[in-house]
């Protein structure tokens, strides 16, 4: 059993087909790379896949279990993280505050646990506390824990969003266009880093355009086209797909 | 002013929240006559309001109205309760503040998903449909007999009288501990800066807990927010009933402490007031609202003993005030260090596209 | 309780009022985006302003020339109004267009509050009642319309109002002006690349949507004989609703609103209770904001994302 599951997927906008009846697996460990021209409905996937809104048809099974219907949040908590494709960090608050929300589903304190902060709750406190330095310090960004988000440089802004959904503890950590407006050594860096995150037991469903990136370290690739599945394979076998160089017509 | 608030801040918190708590506890002494002992007893109840709804529209940013019918369901359970039943008041307070919770839960549940100038006229219609209801009393339901099935209402419903109708309630029994009885303004003075304490101990522990910072996401990008594991609804659920219970409370303490209310007390203007204390104090901070407080409640009582008829112009003071805050100052006096970042990015944003 | 063809009358003269304020709200948020809490209040100014001059008129001038007199004042309130639209324009709500969501909401109650409170110094806390005399210039001619009693002044305000709003939406609809303010309505930048002057066409919104309330101030003042500061509360939020419940923006709609308002409300006033119909009313506006925002009218607008 593959660790997410997609069978006949299917979501219209209006009149618009934006995903058809697309299947694919993502097994336990792998780096998947889903590309394709822009408007091929890669963003919908993952929205679909995160539950912001339903699909018409289809399936989606996360661990075996069936994700319709579930709100964003607890398919979060199921073991999906995420960033999106333009950066939605909480611009107004530091880099730390950021990454501790990301370790909100990870903890019970409520009402009562806040005021009154029993053991149990100053125990979580810290151990939220630890998770989120945890994950600056892997994404290098831990001297700028006490800084504003929206002040971070563009690079830098990516790395946290994906600091704060690595903070959520997943087991799928799905990233849209990660390296988009990297330059060269940034976008070298976050190869490895994606790279770490894999060998630390996080599979991995990547969105990108930047074919450097996504043949380099993806193991497997899926073209999307108008909603469609064209092509899947290994980077190699993706590369040589007429299919996929007629989708790209003049793209590299 | 700023001079005193800034020195005030560089002190350190704690020491300032001890002089604060020594001269708070020291003032009925300083304050001579009853009658500023009784202002400052306003000045509890308002700030209490103000703290109330700062959680939720200065934490969670949910825009509320409607306040006032939070503070009402408390202030006539604990009337209806004492006149009718001789509850005893300090059963009353949790009780009012739990009747609040679930008039809150019921109402906001389906409105949470509605957008902020959305929320807000939806909260205007619930407050006055809570005043006209308790304007109106039970009796004035016996339209229901009409209704073939109801028609055994008509002999119920004619003369019964829960609410008091447009006159309210008088008759309410003041707090009494352990065969104490508060009667004194100064007696009230310190059960109400007691809960004043409390309410802002409690405050700053919100602020900085797990709610309090999933409440800031929520109002940062509620949609971020939902993908990184927070449940919005439930959050949003949450700031409400916790505001409303404080509200609620309020409203029992405040009927124990006036032991006569009336509809007219909770009106649309009272929950302006409530919104123009955060709004104006600064949104989202603690000092903010008591400087919110002391503006809007405390000044215009100094001001009356200089100036006569201050009463009739004191509203459209305001009216002018708020304005003129908003364009120079609309983050308010003592803002949150965030809402004033929050400020910055929203004009920047628009800048930025305008460019 | 009265029978039902007279229900529906009163509701219909009624939502006719509703249905002109109304229209100030909806044009306004069009184009703004912004609820314009003060707009009751201009609306209750007319009313107050309508008196006054309508009673200086019937002590100066006689009752001889009153027709063309009260025409004539009818349209100076108007103006006067419209005046203090486009100040209140200038004054509270533009320095805020950037300003984000929460500080023209404030504004906006600020200057509910002060108008309020200006006509209560002005003119009183108490009551005010309409002169009679101009109701003894218009004969007292009552027509039975199948059991409901229609009097000749209550079908004068009905064709007035029915006249506004139908030249309004010819306006809108037919002329340059009144397309560029259904542009800027639909989007600021286009219509700004296009060559409108959005500030101006906002303006001019403010111009019309208070004149418009003003007529119904006047109306309501005639028709029901009195009028009190706090007109504006009452009045403004049943017409917001009317406006939500036609859909919030849309023109036609904000008439079709105000009338069905209108006729609701009568015919609770008639089957319920007196006593419940405000909150009759906002319990509609409730039920609209949660399942249908857009109104009756109104477009689903699509989530973006």
């Amino acid at each position: 059993m593959a660790l997410l599951e997609l069978q006949g997927l299917t979501k219209t906008f209006g009149g618009l087909t934006a995903v058809d009846h697309l299947d694919f697996d993502v097994n336990e460990g792998e780096i998947v790379g889903m590309i394709g021209p822009n408007g091929a409905g890669k963003t919908t996937v993952f929205n679909l896949i995160t539950g912001i809104y339903p699909p018409d048809e289809g399936a989606i099974s996360f661990n075996g279990q069936s994700l319709l219907g579930l709100r964003p949040h607890v398919i979060t908590e199921l073991g999906i993280g995420r960033t999106f494709q333009t950066i939605r960090i909480f611009p107004n608050l530091t880099c730390m505050e950021n990454v501790m929300a990301g370790q909100h589903c990870r903890a019970r304190a409520g009402v009562l646990g806040a005021i009154f902060q029993p053991k149990s709750q100053r125990l979580e406190e810290e151990q939220i506390w630890q998770e989120a330095e945890r994950c600056l310090r892997f994404m290098g960004l831990w001297d700028k824990g006490a800084e504003l988000a929206k002040n971070l440089p563009h690079g830098d802004q990516r790395r946290l969003e994906i600091a704060r959904a690595l903070a959520t503890e997943p087991r799928l950590l799905i990233l849209d266009e990660p390296a988009a407006g990297l330059n060269e050594q940034e976008t070298g860096e976050l190869m490895g880093l994606i790279g770490q995150i894999r060998e630390s037991g996080i599979t991995v469903l990547l969105i990108e355009h930047d074919m450097r990136v996504v043949m380099g370290i993806s193991d497997r690739i899926i073209v999307l086209d108008n909603g469609e599945k064209i092509a899947e394979g290994t980077p190699k076998e993706v590369q040589g797909n007429p299919r996929v160089i007629e989708a790209y017509l003049g793209r590299e | 002013m700023k001079d005193l608030f800034v020195r005030l801040k560089a002190l350190g918190q704690h020491q300032g929240y001890a002089i604060l708590a020594i001269v708070g506890l020291l003032f009925p002494w300083i304050a001579r006559t009853d009658r500023w002992v009784q202002v400052a007893n306003f000045f509890f109840i308002y700030a209490l309001l103000g703290l109330s709804l700062n959680i939720i529209l200065g934490y969670a940013g949910l825009f509320q109205l409607g306040h006032a019918a939070f503070y009402a369901v408390g202030a006539y359970t604990t009337a209806i309760l004492s006149t009718r039943f001789d509850v005893p008041i300090f059963v009353l307070l949790p009780l009012s503040g739990l009747l609040a919770v679930l008039f809150a839960v019921l109402i906001s549940r389906p409105i949470l998903h509605l957008r902020g100038d959305y929320l807000c006229l939806v909260t205007i219609g619930f407050g006055e449909i809570v005043r006209i209801a308790l304007r109106n009393d039970v009796s004035s339901l016996i339209f229901l007999a009409k209704v073939p099935g109801l028609r055994f209402l008509e002999g119920k419903l004619k003369d019964m009288v829960i609410t008091g109708g447009p006159n309210g309630i008088f008759g309410i029994s003041r707090p009494s501990i352990l065969g104490f009885t508060l009667r004194q303004q100064w007696h009230y003075f310190y059960l109400f800066f007691a809960f004043v304490a409390f309410t802002i101990f409690a405050m700053r522990r919100l602020e900085n807990s797990r709610l309090g910072r999933a409440w800031t996401c929520v109002r940062e990008d509620e949609l971020a927010a939902e993908a990184m594991g927070i449940d919005t609804v439930h959050v949003k659920l949450l700031a409400f009933a916790i505001g409303a219970a404080w509200a609620g409370v309020t409203g029992g303490l405040y009927a124990s402490w006036v032991t006569v209310i009336a509809p007219e007390s909770f009106s649309f203007w009272e929950s302006v007031i409530m919104f123009c204390i955060v709004v104006l104090g600064g949104t989202g901070s603690i000092p903010g609202v008591m400087v919110g407080t002391l503006g809007m409640v405390v000044l215009p009582e100094l001001l009356r003993e200089v100036l006569l008829n201050i009463q009739q112009w004191r509203m459209l003071l305001f009216g002018a005030a708020m304005i003129v805050m908003m364009v120079i100052r609309p983050e308010g006096l003592w803002p949150s260090q965030r809402f004033r970042r929050e400020l910055e990015a929203a004009r920047e944003r628009v800048a930025g596209a305008q460019a | 309780m009265e029978q039902l063809p007279q229900q529906l009358i009163n509701g219909l003269t009624i939502g006719c009022f509703y249905a002109l304020i109304a229209l100030g709200y909806t044009m306004v948020y069009g184009v703004l985006r912004l609820i314009n809490f003060a707009h009751g209040d201009l609306f209750m100014l007319g009313a107050y302003l309508g008196l006054v001059t309508l009673m200086g008129a019937a002590v100066n001038v006689g009752i001889s020339a009153s027709l063309l007199i009260f025409l004539l004042i009818f349209t100076a309130v108007m103006a006067v109004v419209a005046g203090v639209g486009i100040l209140l324009e200038r004054v509270a709500y533009r320095p805020l267009y950037r300003a984000g969501r929460l500080p023209p909401v404030i504004s906006a109650l600020g200057a509910s509050i002060f108008l309020q409170n200006a006509v209560m110094l002005i003119y009183g806390a108490r009551y005010r009642t309409y002169p009679e005399e101009f109701k003894e210039v218009i004969p007292d001619v009552v027509w039975n319309l199948g059991g409901a009693r229609i009097t000749l002044i209550q079908v004068i305000m009905l064709v007035i109002a029915l006249l506004l709003m139908a030249g309004l939406y010819l306006f809108v609809q037919r002329t340059r002006v009144g397309t560029a303010i259904r542009a800027v309505a639909l989007d600021h930048d286009t219509a700004r690349l296009m060559g409108i002057d959005v500030y101006r066409i906002i303006v001019i919104v403010f111009l019309i949507g208070p004149a418009l309330g003003a007529a119904g101030g006047i109306m309501v003042g005639l028709f029901y004989g009195r009028i009190y500061f706090t007109l504006g509360f009452s009045y403004g939020l049943k017409a917001f609703t009317a406006a939500i419940l036609g859909g919030i923006g849309n023109i036609p709609g904000a008439m079709v609103g105000g009338l069905l308002l209108g006729v609701v409300e009568a015919l609770a006033t008639g089957f319920v209770s007196d006593q419940w119909k405000n909150a009759i009313a906002f319990f509609i506006l409730i039920f609209i904001l949660i399942l249908r925002p857009t109104g009756l009218l109104g477009e689903r607008v699509a989530e973006k994302l």
